[in-house]
Protein backbone atom coordinates (compact mmCIF):
# COMPACT_ATOMS: atom_id res chain seq x y z
CA UNK A 1 0.00 0.00 0.00
CA UNK A 2 1.43 3.35 -1.08
CA UNK A 3 0.80 7.04 -0.61
CA UNK A 4 0.34 9.26 -3.66
CA UNK A 5 0.04 13.02 -4.13
CA UNK A 6 -1.82 13.75 -7.35
CA UNK A 7 -2.69 16.91 -9.21
CA UNK A 8 -5.72 17.42 -11.44
CA UNK A 9 -6.29 17.08 -14.36
CA UNK A 10 -5.26 13.44 -13.92
CA UNK A 11 -3.65 11.29 -16.59
CA UNK A 12 -4.50 7.71 -17.47
CA UNK A 13 -1.13 6.70 -15.97
CA UNK A 14 -2.08 8.40 -12.67
CA UNK A 15 -5.25 6.33 -12.50
CA UNK A 16 -3.71 3.02 -13.56
CA UNK A 17 -0.86 3.07 -11.04
CA UNK A 18 -3.27 3.18 -8.07
CA UNK A 19 -4.33 0.02 -6.23
CA UNK A 20 -6.99 -0.61 -3.62
CA UNK A 21 -5.70 0.28 -0.16
CA UNK A 22 -3.46 3.08 -1.47
CA UNK A 23 -3.98 6.49 0.07
CA UNK A 24 -4.16 9.57 -2.11
CA UNK A 25 -4.05 13.32 -1.56
CA UNK A 26 -5.53 15.34 -4.40
CA UNK A 27 -4.74 18.94 -5.32
CA UNK A 28 -6.13 21.20 -8.02
CA UNK A 29 -9.69 21.70 -9.18
CA UNK A 30 -12.40 19.06 -8.62
CA UNK A 31 -16.09 19.09 -9.61
CA UNK A 32 -19.02 18.07 -7.44
CA UNK A 33 -21.69 16.07 -9.27
CA UNK A 34 -24.49 14.01 -7.75
CA UNK A 35 -27.93 12.72 -8.78
CA UNK A 36 -29.27 15.61 -10.87
CA UNK A 37 -25.88 16.43 -12.41
CA UNK A 38 -25.39 12.81 -13.56
CA UNK A 39 -28.83 12.72 -15.20
CA UNK A 40 -27.94 16.00 -16.91
CA UNK A 41 -24.56 14.75 -18.17
CA UNK A 42 -26.08 11.71 -19.84
CA UNK A 43 -29.58 12.76 -20.87
CA UNK A 44 -29.39 16.49 -21.45
CA UNK A 45 -25.91 17.45 -22.66
CA UNK A 46 -22.68 16.11 -24.17
CA UNK A 47 -18.95 16.96 -23.79
CA UNK A 48 -19.06 19.39 -26.77
CA UNK A 49 -21.92 21.44 -25.34
CA UNK A 50 -21.00 21.32 -21.63
CA UNK A 51 -19.69 24.72 -20.54
CA UNK A 52 -16.63 23.24 -18.80
CA UNK A 53 -14.34 20.33 -19.57
CA UNK A 54 -14.30 17.18 -17.45
CA UNK A 55 -11.34 15.62 -19.27
CA UNK A 56 -9.02 14.16 -16.63
CA UNK A 57 -11.34 15.46 -13.92
CA UNK A 58 -12.06 14.16 -10.44
CA UNK A 59 -15.84 14.04 -9.83
CA UNK A 60 -16.87 14.39 -6.20
CA UNK A 61 -20.22 12.87 -5.17
CA UNK A 62 -21.06 15.71 -2.83
CA UNK A 63 -23.84 18.18 -2.16
CA UNK A 64 -21.98 20.82 -0.17
CA UNK A 65 -23.31 23.38 2.28
CA UNK A 66 -22.26 26.74 0.88
CA UNK A 67 -23.03 30.28 1.95
CA UNK A 68 -22.99 33.39 -0.16
CA UNK A 69 -21.04 36.28 1.36
CA UNK A 70 -20.73 39.64 -0.44
CA UNK A 71 -21.34 38.01 -3.83
CA UNK A 72 -18.73 35.35 -3.13
CA UNK A 73 -19.32 31.72 -2.27
CA UNK A 74 -17.84 30.36 0.90
CA UNK A 75 -17.68 26.69 1.80
CA UNK A 76 -19.29 25.75 5.12
CA UNK A 77 -18.99 21.95 5.13
CA UNK A 78 -18.68 19.32 2.36
CA UNK A 79 -18.46 15.55 2.76
CA UNK A 80 -19.29 12.72 0.33
CA UNK A 81 -22.79 11.49 -0.50
CA UNK A 82 -23.73 7.83 -1.16
CA UNK A 83 -22.36 6.85 -4.57
CA UNK A 84 -24.57 3.92 -5.52
CA UNK A 85 -27.38 6.25 -6.65
CA UNK A 86 -25.11 7.27 -9.52
CA UNK A 87 -24.66 3.62 -10.67
CA UNK A 88 -27.06 3.89 -13.63
CA UNK A 89 -25.03 6.73 -15.17
CA UNK A 90 -21.44 6.48 -13.99
CA UNK A 91 -19.96 4.03 -16.50
CA UNK A 92 -21.19 6.22 -19.38
CA UNK A 93 -20.11 9.45 -17.67
CA UNK A 94 -16.58 8.05 -17.24
CA UNK A 95 -16.37 6.88 -20.86
CA UNK A 96 -17.91 9.95 -22.50
CA UNK A 97 -16.29 12.70 -20.47
CA UNK A 98 -12.87 11.18 -19.72
CA UNK A 99 -13.19 11.20 -15.92
CA UNK A 100 -10.10 9.83 -14.12
CA UNK A 101 -11.29 9.75 -10.49
CA UNK A 102 -14.62 9.44 -8.68
CA UNK A 103 -14.70 10.46 -5.02
CA UNK A 104 -17.61 9.24 -2.92
CA UNK A 105 -18.70 6.84 -0.23
CA UNK A 106 -20.08 3.31 -0.08
CA UNK A 107 -18.69 2.12 -3.44
CA UNK A 108 -20.31 1.41 -6.81
CA UNK A 109 -21.57 -1.53 -8.88
CA UNK A 110 -19.87 -4.02 -11.22
CA UNK A 111 -20.73 -2.04 -14.33
CA UNK A 112 -18.84 0.95 -12.91
CA UNK A 113 -15.95 -1.30 -11.80
CA UNK A 114 -15.69 -2.61 -15.37
CA UNK A 115 -15.67 0.96 -16.76
CA UNK A 116 -12.87 1.92 -14.34
CA UNK A 117 -10.65 -0.79 -15.85
CA UNK A 118 -11.69 -0.15 -19.46
CA UNK A 119 -11.31 3.65 -19.37
CA UNK A 120 -8.60 4.15 -16.75
CA UNK A 121 -10.39 5.71 -13.77
CA UNK A 122 -10.34 5.05 -10.00
CA UNK A 123 -12.91 5.21 -7.22
CA UNK A 124 -11.76 6.96 -4.06
CA UNK A 125 -13.55 6.80 -0.69
CA UNK A 126 -13.64 9.88 1.50
CA UNK A 127 -14.66 9.47 5.15
CA UNK A 128 -18.48 9.53 5.27
CA UNK A 129 -19.94 12.40 7.21
CA UNK A 130 -16.55 14.03 7.86
CA UNK A 131 -17.85 17.22 6.31
CA UNK A 132 -16.05 19.71 8.57
CA UNK A 133 -12.69 17.96 8.27
CA UNK A 134 -12.95 17.58 4.48
CA UNK A 135 -14.04 21.19 3.90
CA UNK A 136 -10.72 22.30 5.37
CA UNK A 137 -8.99 20.94 2.25
CA UNK A 138 -11.18 23.09 -0.02
CA UNK A 139 -9.18 26.30 -0.40
CA UNK A 140 -11.86 28.13 -2.38
CA UNK A 141 -14.85 27.81 -4.65
CA UNK A 142 -13.88 28.50 -8.27
CA UNK A 143 -17.27 28.22 -9.98
CA UNK A 144 -20.88 27.12 -9.68
CA UNK A 145 -22.72 25.74 -12.72
CA UNK A 146 -26.52 25.19 -12.87
CA UNK A 147 -26.96 26.59 -9.35
CA UNK A 148 -30.32 28.28 -10.00
CA UNK A 149 -31.73 25.30 -11.88
CA UNK A 150 -30.48 22.38 -9.76
CA UNK A 151 -30.18 24.06 -6.34
CA UNK A 152 -27.30 24.10 -3.84
CA UNK A 153 -26.96 20.36 -3.15
CA UNK A 154 -27.34 19.25 -6.76
CA UNK A 155 -25.50 21.76 -8.96
CA UNK A 156 -21.89 21.46 -10.17
CA UNK A 157 -19.44 23.19 -7.81
CA UNK A 158 -15.85 23.56 -8.92
CA UNK A 159 -13.59 23.48 -5.86
CA UNK A 160 -9.93 24.25 -5.60
CA UNK A 161 -8.56 21.65 -3.17
CA UNK A 162 -5.18 21.12 -1.57
CA UNK A 163 -4.12 17.66 -0.30
CA UNK A 164 -7.70 16.34 -0.16
CA UNK A 165 -7.36 12.88 1.51
CA UNK A 166 -9.01 9.69 0.23
CA UNK A 167 -8.47 5.91 0.05
CA UNK A 168 -8.50 3.95 -3.21
CA UNK A 169 -11.31 1.42 -2.75
CA UNK A 170 -11.96 0.43 -6.42
CA UNK A 171 -9.14 0.33 -8.96
CA UNK A 172 -8.44 -0.21 -12.68
CA UNK A 173 -7.32 -3.79 -11.97
CA UNK A 174 -10.80 -5.08 -11.16
CA UNK A 175 -10.37 -4.87 -7.38
CA UNK A 176 -13.01 -3.44 -5.04
CA UNK A 177 -12.77 -3.32 -1.25
CA UNK A 178 -16.56 -2.81 -1.15
CA UNK A 179 -17.08 -6.05 -3.04
CA UNK A 180 -14.62 -7.90 -0.77
CA UNK A 181 -16.42 -6.70 2.39
CA UNK A 182 -19.83 -7.42 0.82
CA UNK A 183 -18.85 -11.00 -0.05
CA UNK A 184 -17.18 -11.75 3.29
CA UNK A 185 -20.20 -10.37 5.18
CA UNK A 186 -22.56 -12.40 2.95
CA UNK A 187 -20.78 -15.60 4.05
CA UNK A 188 -21.07 -14.59 7.69
CA UNK A 189 -24.75 -13.69 7.20
CA UNK A 190 -25.43 -17.12 5.75
CA UNK A 191 -24.05 -18.74 8.93
CA UNK A 192 -26.07 -16.43 11.15
CA UNK A 193 -29.31 -17.17 9.27
CA UNK A 194 -28.77 -20.90 9.68
CA UNK A 195 -27.93 -20.68 13.39
CA UNK A 196 -30.84 -19.80 15.59
CA UNK B 1 -37.72 33.07 24.98
CA UNK B 2 -40.40 32.44 22.42
CA UNK B 3 -41.06 28.94 21.14
CA UNK B 4 -39.58 29.97 17.78
CA UNK B 5 -36.23 31.04 19.27
CA UNK B 6 -36.08 27.94 21.47
CA UNK B 7 -36.65 25.83 18.34
CA UNK B 8 -33.88 27.65 16.44
CA UNK B 9 -31.51 26.90 19.35
CA UNK B 10 -32.60 23.26 19.25
CA UNK B 11 -31.81 23.16 15.52
CA UNK B 12 -28.36 24.63 16.17
CA UNK B 13 -27.63 22.16 18.97
CA UNK B 14 -28.72 19.19 16.88
CA UNK B 15 -26.84 20.24 13.73
CA UNK B 16 -23.54 21.03 15.44
CA UNK B 17 -23.19 18.95 18.64
CA UNK B 18 -23.61 15.19 19.07
CA UNK B 19 -25.38 14.04 22.22
CA UNK B 20 -23.14 12.41 24.86
CA UNK B 21 -24.46 8.88 24.27
CA UNK B 22 -23.57 9.01 20.56
CA UNK B 23 -20.19 10.64 21.16
CA UNK B 24 -19.28 8.03 23.80
CA UNK B 25 -20.32 5.24 21.43
CA UNK B 26 -18.00 6.67 18.75
CA UNK B 27 -15.14 6.65 21.28
CA UNK B 28 -15.94 3.01 22.09
CA UNK B 29 -15.95 2.22 18.37
CA UNK B 30 -12.49 3.72 17.99
CA UNK B 31 -11.21 1.62 20.90
CA UNK B 32 -12.60 -1.51 19.20
CA UNK B 33 -10.70 -1.03 15.93
CA UNK B 34 -7.10 -2.06 15.25
CA UNK B 35 -4.66 0.85 15.30
CA UNK B 36 -3.45 1.77 11.83
CA UNK B 37 -6.34 0.03 10.04
CA UNK B 38 -8.54 1.97 7.56
CA UNK B 39 -11.39 1.51 10.07
CA UNK B 40 -9.36 3.14 12.86
CA UNK B 41 -8.31 5.98 10.58
CA UNK B 42 -11.92 6.55 9.53
CA UNK B 43 -13.39 6.55 13.05
CA UNK B 44 -10.60 8.86 14.25
CA UNK B 45 -11.49 11.31 11.45
CA UNK B 46 -15.17 11.02 12.41
CA UNK B 47 -14.39 11.93 16.04
CA UNK B 48 -12.13 14.80 14.96
CA UNK B 49 -15.00 15.98 12.73
CA UNK B 50 -17.45 15.94 15.65
CA UNK B 51 -14.97 17.91 17.81
CA UNK B 52 -14.37 20.53 15.10
CA UNK B 53 -18.10 20.92 14.42
CA UNK B 54 -18.74 21.55 18.10
CA UNK B 55 -15.87 24.00 18.65
CA UNK B 56 -16.55 25.90 15.41
CA UNK B 57 -20.35 25.70 15.72
CA UNK B 58 -20.55 24.21 12.21
CA UNK B 59 -22.94 21.52 10.98
CA UNK B 60 -21.44 18.07 11.59
CA UNK B 61 -22.43 16.92 8.10
CA UNK B 62 -23.27 18.84 4.90
CA UNK B 63 -26.48 16.82 4.77
CA UNK B 64 -28.29 18.61 7.56
CA UNK B 65 -31.09 16.14 7.08
CA UNK B 66 -34.85 15.88 6.98
CA UNK B 67 -36.14 17.60 10.13
CA UNK B 68 -38.53 15.28 12.00
CA UNK B 69 -40.43 16.45 15.08
CA UNK B 70 -42.40 14.52 17.70
CA UNK B 71 -44.40 17.09 19.66
CA UNK B 72 -46.41 16.36 22.82
CA UNK B 73 -48.89 19.12 23.64
CA UNK B 74 -50.80 20.13 26.78
CA UNK B 75 -54.57 20.31 26.36
CA UNK B 76 -55.99 23.42 24.71
CA UNK B 77 -52.84 24.08 22.69
CA UNK B 78 -53.27 24.97 19.07
CA UNK B 79 -51.69 22.47 16.66
CA UNK B 80 -51.69 24.98 13.74
CA UNK B 81 -49.81 27.55 15.87
CA UNK B 82 -47.15 25.03 16.89
CA UNK B 83 -46.82 23.93 13.28
CA UNK B 84 -46.38 27.55 12.25
CA UNK B 85 -43.69 28.09 14.93
CA UNK B 86 -41.76 25.04 13.73
CA UNK B 87 -41.97 26.20 10.11
CA UNK B 88 -40.76 29.69 11.00
CA UNK B 89 -37.92 28.31 13.13
CA UNK B 90 -36.91 26.06 10.23
CA UNK B 91 -36.63 29.04 7.87
CA UNK B 92 -34.57 31.02 10.39
CA UNK B 93 -32.31 28.05 11.23
CA UNK B 94 -31.72 27.35 7.53
CA UNK B 95 -30.53 30.92 6.93
CA UNK B 96 -28.63 31.46 10.18
CA UNK B 97 -26.81 28.25 11.11
CA UNK B 98 -26.90 27.63 8.05
CA UNK B 99 -28.61 24.35 7.13
CA UNK B 100 -28.46 22.98 3.61
CA UNK B 101 -31.78 23.51 1.82
CA UNK B 102 -32.83 19.89 1.26
CA UNK B 103 -36.55 20.07 0.40
CA UNK B 104 -37.14 19.30 -3.28
CA UNK B 105 -40.55 19.42 -4.99
CA UNK B 106 -41.05 15.83 -6.15
CA UNK B 107 -43.06 16.92 -9.20
CA UNK B 108 -41.04 19.86 -10.55
CA UNK B 109 -37.60 19.06 -9.08
CA UNK B 110 -37.38 22.59 -7.68
CA UNK B 111 -35.62 23.07 -4.32
CA UNK B 112 -37.78 25.23 -2.03
CA UNK B 113 -34.60 26.88 -0.73
CA UNK B 114 -35.66 27.13 2.93
CA UNK B 115 -36.28 23.55 4.09
CA UNK B 116 -40.06 23.90 4.06
CA UNK B 117 -42.58 22.17 1.81
CA UNK B 118 -45.24 19.48 1.76
CA UNK B 119 -44.75 17.29 4.88
CA UNK B 120 -41.46 19.13 5.41
CA UNK B 121 -40.52 19.43 8.25
CA UNK B 122 -42.28 16.22 9.22
CA UNK B 123 -44.25 16.72 12.46
CA UNK B 124 -46.05 14.11 14.58
CA UNK B 125 -48.38 15.45 17.28
CA UNK B 126 -49.50 13.81 20.47
CA UNK B 127 -51.01 15.14 23.69
CA UNK B 128 -50.75 14.70 27.46
CA UNK B 129 -52.20 16.17 30.65
CA UNK B 130 -49.04 18.02 31.75
CA UNK B 131 -48.83 21.81 31.46
CA UNK B 132 -45.82 22.10 29.15
CA UNK B 133 -44.97 21.18 25.58
CA UNK B 134 -42.33 18.53 24.87
CA UNK B 135 -40.54 18.70 21.53
CA UNK B 136 -38.32 15.82 20.50
CA UNK B 137 -36.61 16.06 17.14
CA UNK B 138 -33.96 14.70 14.80
CA UNK B 139 -32.18 15.80 11.66
CA UNK B 140 -32.36 12.60 9.66
CA UNK B 141 -29.65 12.13 7.03
CA UNK B 142 -30.90 11.15 3.56
CA UNK B 143 -28.27 8.48 2.93
CA UNK B 144 -29.26 6.55 6.03
CA UNK B 145 -32.99 7.03 5.41
CA UNK B 146 -32.51 5.42 1.97
CA UNK B 147 -31.21 2.21 3.57
CA UNK B 148 -34.37 1.71 5.66
CA UNK B 149 -36.32 -1.48 4.84
CA UNK B 150 -39.76 -2.87 5.62
CA UNK B 151 -40.16 -6.66 5.72
CA UNK B 152 -43.34 -8.73 5.73
CA UNK B 153 -43.03 -11.98 7.60
CA UNK B 154 -42.83 -14.79 6.73
CA UNK B 155 -39.92 -14.17 4.38
CA UNK B 156 -38.96 -17.28 2.41
CA UNK B 157 -35.66 -15.89 1.10
CA UNK B 158 -34.37 -15.43 4.66
CA UNK B 159 -36.18 -18.40 6.20
CA UNK B 160 -37.70 -15.87 8.59
CA UNK B 161 -40.95 -16.85 10.33
CA UNK B 162 -43.43 -14.86 12.39
CA UNK B 163 -41.51 -14.71 15.65
CA UNK B 164 -38.59 -12.88 17.25
CA UNK B 165 -36.19 -15.28 15.58
CA UNK B 166 -37.64 -14.17 12.22
CA UNK B 167 -37.25 -10.54 13.26
CA UNK B 168 -33.59 -11.19 14.08
CA UNK B 169 -32.99 -12.52 10.57
CA UNK B 170 -34.54 -9.52 8.87
CA UNK B 171 -32.44 -7.04 10.86
CA UNK B 172 -29.21 -8.88 10.03
CA UNK B 173 -30.23 -8.94 6.36
CA UNK B 174 -30.94 -5.19 6.44
CA UNK B 175 -27.49 -4.44 7.88
CA UNK B 176 -25.84 -6.65 5.29
CA UNK B 177 -27.87 -4.94 2.56
CA UNK B 178 -26.86 -1.46 3.71
CA UNK B 179 -23.12 -2.28 3.87
CA UNK B 180 -21.31 1.07 4.24
CA UNK B 181 -23.88 3.10 2.33
CA UNK B 182 -25.70 4.64 5.29
CA UNK B 183 -22.57 5.99 7.07
CA UNK B 184 -21.78 3.43 9.77
CA UNK B 185 -21.38 3.00 12.72
CA UNK B 186 -25.19 2.95 12.75
CA UNK B 187 -27.96 3.20 15.29
CA UNK B 188 -30.85 0.92 14.29
CA UNK B 189 -34.50 1.56 15.13
CA UNK B 190 -36.68 -1.51 14.69
CA UNK B 191 -40.47 -1.82 14.93
CA UNK B 192 -42.54 -5.00 14.81
CA UNK B 193 -46.22 -5.20 14.07
CA UNK B 194 -48.64 -2.35 13.47
CA UNK B 195 -49.73 -1.19 10.03
CA UNK B 196 -47.16 -0.25 7.42
CA UNK B 197 -47.17 3.44 8.39
CA UNK B 198 -47.29 2.73 12.14
CA UNK B 199 -44.23 0.49 11.86
CA UNK B 200 -42.29 3.16 9.95
CA UNK B 201 -43.11 5.82 12.54
CA UNK B 202 -42.41 3.55 15.50
CA UNK B 203 -39.02 2.45 14.18
CA UNK B 204 -38.03 6.09 13.67
CA UNK B 205 -39.10 6.97 17.21
CA UNK B 206 -36.72 4.32 18.58
CA UNK B 207 -33.83 6.41 17.25
CA UNK B 208 -34.63 9.00 19.93
CA UNK B 209 -33.95 6.56 22.78
CA UNK B 210 -30.68 7.06 24.68
CA UNK B 211 -28.19 4.40 23.59
CA UNK B 212 -27.67 3.26 27.20
CA UNK B 213 -31.34 2.80 28.15
CA UNK B 214 -32.84 -0.61 28.88
CA UNK B 215 -35.78 -1.96 26.94
CA UNK B 216 -38.71 -2.56 29.33
CA UNK B 217 -39.40 -5.86 27.59
CA UNK B 218 -36.74 -8.42 28.67
CA UNK B 219 -37.24 -10.35 25.43
CA UNK B 220 -36.64 -7.28 23.29
CA UNK B 221 -33.70 -6.22 25.50
CA UNK B 222 -32.10 -9.63 24.85
CA UNK B 223 -32.73 -9.32 21.13
CA UNK B 224 -31.20 -5.82 21.06
CA UNK B 225 -28.01 -7.10 22.72
CA UNK B 226 -27.78 -10.14 20.52
CA UNK B 227 -28.39 -8.20 17.29
CA UNK B 228 -25.74 -5.65 18.09
CA UNK B 229 -23.15 -8.38 18.59
CA UNK B 230 -24.20 -10.37 15.52
CA UNK B 231 -24.47 -7.34 13.22
CA UNK B 232 -20.96 -6.29 14.19
CA UNK B 233 -19.69 -9.80 13.48
CA UNK B 234 -20.55 -9.21 9.78
CA UNK B 235 -17.26 -7.27 9.65
CA UNK B 236 -18.57 -4.23 7.75
CA UNK B 237 -16.95 -1.74 10.13
CA UNK B 238 -17.07 2.04 10.27
CA UNK B 239 -17.58 3.58 6.77
CA UNK B 240 -17.98 0.03 5.39
CA UNK B 241 -14.37 -0.78 4.44
CA UNK B 242 -14.17 -3.60 7.00
CA UNK B 243 -13.76 -3.51 10.78
CA UNK B 244 -15.23 -4.52 14.13
CA UNK B 245 -18.04 -2.02 14.72
CA UNK B 246 -20.73 -1.04 12.23
CA UNK B 247 -23.59 -0.84 14.77
CA UNK B 248 -23.50 1.27 17.97
CA UNK B 249 -27.00 0.49 19.15
CA UNK B 250 -30.18 -1.45 18.34
CA UNK B 251 -33.51 -0.19 19.72
CA UNK B 252 -36.64 -2.30 19.22
CA UNK B 253 -40.33 -1.68 19.94
CA UNK B 254 -43.44 -3.74 19.26
CA UNK B 255 -46.99 -2.77 18.33
CA UNK B 256 -49.96 -5.11 18.10
CA UNK B 257 -50.48 -6.39 14.60
CA UNK B 258 -53.39 -7.50 12.45
CA UNK B 259 -53.56 -11.31 12.45
CA UNK B 260 -52.82 -11.24 8.71
CA UNK B 261 -49.75 -8.97 8.96
CA UNK B 262 -46.31 -9.08 10.54
CA UNK B 263 -44.29 -6.03 9.54
CA UNK B 264 -40.71 -5.46 10.59
CA UNK B 265 -39.48 -1.95 9.84
CA UNK B 266 -35.76 -1.26 10.15
CA UNK B 267 -34.68 2.40 10.30
CA UNK B 268 -31.00 3.29 9.98
CA UNK B 269 -29.40 6.33 11.52
CA UNK B 270 -25.92 7.35 10.40
CA UNK B 271 -23.16 7.93 12.97
CA UNK B 272 -24.09 11.64 12.82
CA UNK B 273 -27.18 10.81 14.88
CA UNK B 274 -28.47 14.33 15.43
CA UNK B 275 -31.26 14.29 17.98
CA UNK B 276 -32.46 16.59 20.71
CA UNK B 277 -35.39 17.78 22.78
CA UNK B 278 -36.79 20.78 24.59
CA UNK B 279 -39.49 21.52 27.13
CA UNK B 280 -41.46 24.67 26.53
CA UNK B 281 -43.30 26.16 29.49
CA UNK B 282 -44.56 29.35 27.82
CA UNK B 283 -47.86 29.86 26.09
CA UNK B 284 -48.08 28.99 22.41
Amino acid sequence: MSDYSLKTPLSETDARKLRVGDTVTLSGSIFTARDRAHKYLIEETKPETLEFSLKGAALYHCGPLVKRKDNRFEIVVAGPTTSNRMNPYEADVIARYGIRAIIGKGGMDDRTLEALGRCGCVYLSAVSGAAVVLARYVTRILNAYKLEEFGMPECFWEFDVRDFPAIVTMDTHGQSIHKQVEQASAEKLKDLLLSG
Amino acid sequence: MSLVSELVSLYRRMATVLSDDIYNALMKTRASEDRGSPAHLAISTIIENADLAKSGSKPICQDTGYPVFFVTLPSHTSIPRVREAITEATRIATAEIPLRPNAVDSITGKNSGDNTGALWPLIYFDGWDKDHTLVRAMLKGGGSENCGVIYKLPDARLGAGRDLEGVRKTVLDAVHGAQGRACPPYVLGVALGGSKDAAAQLSKMQLLRPLDDTNPSPKLADLERRLMEEANSLGIGPIGVGGKTCVMGVKIAAAHRHAASYFVDVAFCCWADRKGSLEYHGKV
